[in-house]
């Protein structure tokens, strides 16, 4: 049985954030969820596949071929009256961000949660946009977790709340929330749950045409009014300490100012504020911190979301005090904290002095070679991206190829030797790129596309290309899996993972289905013949599609070499 | 309550420092601690550096700052130069010290330090260091895989924090799969005996 459905309450089992959110989830008796893998929120979606695959779980999981449609399943069931929960990383927040904020007019009504799993520093993404402006955008409540006990209550809070409310909750982590274990207390499982739901045709609720829209509109201000006055004594928020010194902190930074006060030994002279219901924010509460203080440092990753608003509303009610954090140069927007500089800035206001470790002179050590990631020993996009290559030599395109690409383990084809990525945007972009580089240039152009990228949002690119005449050549990586995120199956895939019996869309016929006219399937480990269909379809000057087909290696070993 | 400590593990995408990691994380809990574990997912895991940390004593935050790492755990030469500037001059260093050499060195784009003499320069400037060769007291136990757990046998054997070897080597037999259970616990011993005799 899978440790997450073992119903021991009281016990304390070590879990990620990640793991605690599905915990979380699961005692609140979810019953459908999807979502689209990205790092650092994967280990929810992995878990509740594999929970799916239990009866005992009561549970319908799927990973969907993007992020929209992952919010549009979670928030269909929940209108038929399921809870349901939908997760991604931040940018896929951006796919979905066109349900969102509707979603937020409409609301809901089975409880459901939408995770987004922020990743400050870009451990592995491509920006750091800090989501939860999308609490603020769409006008949703949102809870903040410090750490995976919190990620459980919170998520388990989040779907009452939501219910309470008929609005989704956001639940916002970092890369440093999601990833990081701690003892969870385990709550109890429920005897029942609704698992089969029953939609009421109400259109005046659930059609916002304009005249709904309009409606729902002051609905939802009138329900995140509500949210508010949840905000304001809910045990997420809270204070400790009654010093003159005020501290505001969310999130990961609100351990380390956790930590500081601790190691500082400072408890006596600081008031503590810990924010977890971080939207809306609790007007009231903020206002009574205020004028208790003399000051205020705010300690929150990214951009100034809670700064902002304590100054709008020291401003507005009056209270003349610092308010210190980014503004003030005590903390940066970039990246994410190193616990040093949040002790340093705690430090600073309180006029104490920190003693240093003592550390040996390292001046000697040599520059260090770099250890970036790269594609495993083995891996077929090397052998594809070599027979690329070769027939442009051959053809003599080399130097004035542009290689768009997108996003997956092949993006590692950046670095050398391989050197062919030099255009990516976002999950499809390869192909909607390559269209306008093939419009402004007569250069040659490939591009890079990943099986499962594909099916996100690859293919109605590529039928604009053909509608429009674009003329590139695009390399379908169809290795059957979501390599860089953990091997999650798309529906493409030949190599299953064990009991996964879906039917197959294969991109072949997808990709005809668009209406390409050059389609070839190469297998990558044929050096020559590989290189011979390239040479042929880069010297014709229209659109072409190549698939390069053979499995993950890495993906090909765990599940036992079986296709 | 007991001390504040701070535990880094470093090693190379696929070595499984996140195993001995989770397998001490899950031992201090049992044994009653406050403990926090931080992993990395993701991309880095493709060959790259993969960092781990355990948290004692009560602290939250999952991230080691300069000069703060009370005990390092490394499973690779290169890597454990550059987790220096994370150690104090007290920190404990147990280092395997069987390179990995990363493709960067490989394309011949740099050189790869000298390990022996750069042991030796560790050594000088820290005086609870540990360094020897895991892989082969793996091998010994019956797998090369087992690198991390001859380690985590030597950060008990160091004795700088407090758990008993019985408790690992009972999460060993409960957690790692049953067919490898056999080489690891012989993997745990050979590193804590490094330590110890
Ligand atoms: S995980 Fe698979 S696709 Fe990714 S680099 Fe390794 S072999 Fe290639």
């Amino acid at each position: 049985m899978h440790p997450l459905i073992t119903d021991n309450p009281g016990k304390k089992m070590l879990l990620l954030g990640n793991e605690a959110i599905v915990r979380g989830a699961l005692e609140a008796g979810l019953a459908v969820a999807a979502a689209y893998p990205g790092t650092p929120s994967s280990e929810i979606g992995n878990n509740l596949f594999q929970l799916a695959g239990e009866p005992e779980a009561r549970l319908y999981f799927e990973f969907s071929t993007n992020e929209k449609v992952a919010m549009e399943v979670a928030a269909a069931a929940s209108a038929a009256g399921l809870r349901s929960l939908t997760c991604m990383k931040h940018v896929g927040m951006n796919v979905a961000s066109d349900v969102l904020i509707t979603l937020a007019y409409i609301g809901t009504k089975g409880g459901m949660v939408i995770v987004t799993a922020d990743d400050p520093s870009m451990h592995s993404s491509q920006n750091e946009q800090d989501n939860r402006y999308y609490a603020r955008l769409a006008n949703l409540p949102m809870l903040e977790p410090a750490g995976p006990q919190e990620a459980r209550d919170m998520t388990k809070a989040a779907f009452e709340l939501s219910e309470e409310l008929e609005l989704p909750v956001i639940i916002r982590t970092t890369t440093r929330t999601s990833h990081v274990r701690g003892p969870v207390e385990l709550g109890p499982l429920p005897v029942t749950k609704q698992t089969l739901g029953e939609f009421e045709r109400t259109p005046g609720r659930w059609v916002p045409v304009p005249g709904v829209a309009r409606v729902r509109h002051k609905v939802l201000l009138e329900q995140v009014e509500k949210a508010q006055k949840k905000a304001e004594s809910s045990v997420f928020n809270r204070i400790g300490g009654s010093g003159k010194t005020g501290i505001l902190a969310s999130g990961v930074a609100a351990c380390y100012v956790h930590d500081t006060i601790m190691e500082l030994g400072c408890e006596e002279r600081v008031s503590f504020l810990r924010l977890g219901f971080t939207y809306p924010q609790p007007r009231e509460l903020l206002i009574e911190f205020l004028k208790s203080v003399d000051k205020v440092l705010v300690v929150e990753e990214l951009e100034p979301f809670q700064e902002d608003t304590l100054k709008v509303l020291a401003n507005e009610v009056k209270i003349n005090i610092p308010i210190l954090g980014k503004a003030s140069g005590h903390f940066s927007r970039l990246y994410e904290f190193d616990p040093a500089m949040v002790k340093k800035a705690i430090a600073d206001i309180l006029g104490l002095e920190t003693k240093g470790p003592k550390v040996p002179d390292l001046s000697r050590l040599p520059e260090l070679p770099m250890r970036p990631p790269s594609l495993c020993q083995g891996c077929p996009h090397r052998e594809t991206y070599n027979a690329v290559k070769g027939a442009l030599d051959l053809l003599g395109y080399t130097p004035r190829t542009i290689y768009p690409t997108d996003i997956g383990c092949y993006t590692l084809g950046l670095l050398p030797p391989i050197q062919m990525a030099d255009y990516l945007l976002c999950m499809g972009s390869s192909v909607g790129t390559s269209a306008g580089f093939s419009v402004a240039t007569d250069q040659k152009i490939v591009s890079f596309i990943g099986d499962s990228t594909f099916f996100h949002s690859g293919i109605s690119s590529l039928v604009n290309a053909v509608h429009n005449e674009h003329n590139f050549c695009l390399v379908v990586l169809d290795n059957s899996t979501t390599a860089m995120t953990g091997h999650q199956p798309n529906p493409g895939i030949k190599l299953s993972p064990p009991g996964y019996e879906k039917p197959r869309v294969p991109i072949e016929d997808v990709v005809k289905a668009c209406g390409v006219k050059v389609v070839r399937k190469v297998n990558p480990y044929k050096k020559e013949a590989t290189i011979e269909v390239f040479k042929e379809v880069l010297a014709e000057d229209r659109l072409s599609v190549v698939i390069a087909e053979a499995p993950c290696i890495l993906y090909y070993k765990r599940v036992g070499g079986k296709g | 309550m007991m001390a504040f400590q701070r535990i880094l593990f470093t090693g190379v995408g696929g070595q499984g420092t996140l195993l001995a990691s989770r397998l001490l994380g899950e031992t201090m809990m049992e044994e009653g601690f406050p403990v926090r574990v931080s992993e990395v997912h993701g991309m880095a895991q493709r060959g790259g550096v993969v960092e781990s940390t355990v948290m004692l004593g009560g602290l939250e935050g999952p991230i080691i700052s300069n000069g703060e790492a009370d005990i390092l755990v490394s499973f690779e030469p290169l890597e454990t130069l550059r987790a220096l500037p994370k150690c104090h001059e007290g920190t404990w260093i147990i280092s395997n010290i069987i390179p990995i050499q990363p493709f960067t060195v490989r394309l011949g784009q740099s050189g790869y330090p000298d390990p022996g003499k750069w042991i030796a320069f560790i050594k000088q400037l820290f005086k609870n260091t540990v360094a020897f060769n895991a892989e082969s007291l793996a091998r010994q136990a019956g797998t090369t895989r087992a690198v991390n757990i001859v380690l985590l046998g030597a950060l008990i054997g160091c004795g700088a924090i407090p758990v008993s070897p019985e408790h690992l080597k009972r999460n060993i037999k409960e957690k790692i799969k049953p067919k490898f259970v056999d080489a690891n616990l012989k993997a745990f011993e050979l590193g804590l005996a490094q330590v110890t005799k």
